[in-house]
């Protein structure tokens, strides 16, 4: 008689630990990340990344593109706080073609990207506390960040891929409505968090799951490229806003808040500190923009007819606002020779656009110094001999966005 | 003292001589260029030697400038002093048949990912590295799609018949 036994592998039997895959699309990675680990029982031995599921070729695309037509693809990088991106590529592209912005500009914009900071901060540490099991504080801030989007949505027209603001300035001034609900996000956001962080900040179950896991040291997390509050967290104070400030931060007030041990726990402290600050930036803004008054209070851009779109209305009757809006919109203007290296800091590190041109009309090469794709390789380092479940909470803390990991 | 750009050139030039060259200043920003046989001398000065300290790397891209016969690729270095707060741009070349360039994994955990990304793109072949496998394509990809040699398609072509898109 036959038997039919099942053939295992070789070596299947001995082998004392399993292969566990993860991703790349599961309900605890909140993105597009596969992860194959090696684990026994609940301790994870070693683990392997796959990324670039969802690379578009944003560096290849910008070469065929006038410098405004990337702005769309930056919204696609980190797209919990695209208007930082957009401003970084704005704030790029006006060092590169040495255009001086307004201050009322620069207020409006750090205004703008204080709030996409917040929103970005607020969803990454209310997963943090999802993949704890505490969901509450999840859902409850969503009604913030759906307030910051609705201030997007009074400027630009949209909300999570903004387009937000043109080279020079914004599109439009800020409406009065857009106002309103700033004060009224100034004036009820303060409470929410500070009823967030009694939810968790000293939670007993919160703590024990996130102290001492997804640690790292300051060394370690210099060595690996880390920026932003991963790095802050670790202990050093490197933040893009102080070191080499733009859109002037100079003229704010403010504190970089800095952990000790680098783990989850002060990687949530941190991120929630920094979220203080950008109350506090925003406050400070808003004053020093309606300090203008008369006709400075009316301006929203610098005076760059080679770049900023002029009025519809002088297109309609003017020659000369004619053959701007075509030049622009057709792509028809040379730029300089040079390169130029800008950093930002964006929401989850120093978010860098190294441009090159070579005197024609679009990018010669443009490189994304993407910060989470830099930080992420430490993952493996960060989770091993940890169990499986602090792994989890370890990549939402990392605030890894897959779209602006894969580029 | 705090450091300048015009320090950072005269301790290379001390102690690399004529191997480095091509000192620019562009936007606040020193770069210069060195043959790629010392790209990790020349990193290993800039991390060891105490006054310099660009112990941080921001970041390392690849250029593809086609008309440089035998320096074509070109991979470059950002790096960042970060208790001076000053940055360099260092770059080396390299030509399409001889693509090999010493890899700075020893050096920063960091290169590891980048390494692989400017591998991915451009076919630099970094000598040493761990793991140098495409990290963001597909591994069954024959080409580097990032060199020039790949355009972009010509937007006014009108030989496709593409209703889909308006080009119809």
């Amino acid at each position: 008689m036959e038997h039919n036994h099942i053939t295992l592998p070789e070596g299947s039997i001995e082998k004392t630990t399993t292969t566990l895959n993860i991703g790349p699309t599961h309900p605890a990675t909140h993105g597009v990340f596969q992860n194959i680990m090696e684990v026994d029982g609940e301790r994870i031995v070693s683990s392997d990344q796959t990324v670039g599921y969802i690379h578009r070729a944003f560096e290849k695309l910008a070469e065929r593109r006038p410098l405004y037509q990337i702005t769309p693809i930056t919204d696609r990088l980190n797209y919990c706080s695209s208007p930082i991106n957009n401003m970084g590529w704005h704030i790029t592209c006006e060092k590169f073609l040495q255009i001086e912005t307004p201050k009322r500009v620069d207020y409006l914009r750090v205004i703008i990207m204080e709030l996409a900071r917040i929103s970005d901060h607020l969803i990454c540490n209310s997963i943090v506390g999802v993949d704890t099991g505490a969901y509450t504080g999840f859902l409850y801030v969503m009604q913030y960040r759906e307030l910051i989007y609705e201030i997007y949505e009074e400027i630009c027209g949209s909300r999570l891929t903004t387009n937000i603001g043109r080279i020079g300035g914004f599109e439009r001034n800020f409406t009065n409505t857009a106002f309103t609900k700033l004060e009224k996000f100034l004036n009820e956001y303060p409470k929410v968090l500070k009823e967030f962080e009694s939810l968790f900040t000293r939670n007993r179950i919160f703590m024990e799951r996130t102290q001492g896991t997804g640690g790292i040291s300051a060394e370690r997390a210099m060595n690996y490229g880390f920026t932003g509050p991963n790095l802050r967290a670790a202990g050093v104070d490197y933040d893009v806003r102080v070191h080499q400030p733009y859109s002037s931060y100079q003229d704010f007030n403010f504190t970089v808040p800095v952990g000790t041990t680098g783990d989850n726990y002060d990687r949530f402290l941190v991120r929630n500190a920094e979220m203080w600050e950008s109350i506090s930036i925003i406050r400070q803004a808003y004053e020093k923009v309606q300090a203008f008054k008369g006709a400075e209070a009316e301006v929203y851009h610098a005076d760059v007819p080679e770049y900023y779109l002029p009025k519809k209305e002088d297109v309609y009757t003017k020659m000369e606002a004619l053959i701007w809006h075509f030049k622009i919109i057709m792509g028809e203007i040379d730029l300089p020779k040079g390169q130029i290296y800008c950093p930002v800091e964006g929401g989850n590190g120093e978010l860098g656009f190294y441009l090159i041109s070579d005197g024609g009309r679009t990018p010669f090469r443009l490189h994304f110094r993407r910060p989470c794709f830099i930080y992420y390789q430490a993952y493996p380092e960060l989770i091993k001999g940890g169990m499986l479940s602090d792994a989890v909470v370890t990549m939402s803390s990392l605030n890894l966005i897959a779209g602006e990991l894969d580029a | 003292m705090s450091l300048s750009n015009e320090m950072v050139q005269e301790k290379l030039i001390a102690k690399f001589g004529d191997q480095v060259s091509q000192f620019a200043t562009s936007y606040g920003m020193l770069s210069f260029e060195s043959p790629k046989e010392i790209n990790l001398k020349v990193l290993q000065f800039l991390y060891d030697e105490p006054s310099l300290a660009f112990t941080f790397l921001t970041d390392i891209c690849a250029v593809n400038y086609p008309n440089q016969k035998g320096a074509e690729l070109v991979v470059v270095y950002h790096l960042h002093n970060l208790k001076e707060n000053i940055r360099v741009r260092y770059s080396v070349s390299t030509s399409l048949e001889n693509t090999d360039v010493f890899t700075a994994t020893k050096l920063f955990e960091s290169a590891n990912w980048m390494e692989r990304e400017t591998y991915d793109f451009f076919g630099i072949n970094f000598v040493g590295h761990p793991n140098l496998k495409r990290i963001l394509n597909v591994d069954e990809m024959d080409y580097f799609p990032l060199r020039k040699e790949f355009p972009l398609e010509d937007q006014t072509r009108i030989d496709k018949d593409d209703e889909m898109f308006g080009r119809g």
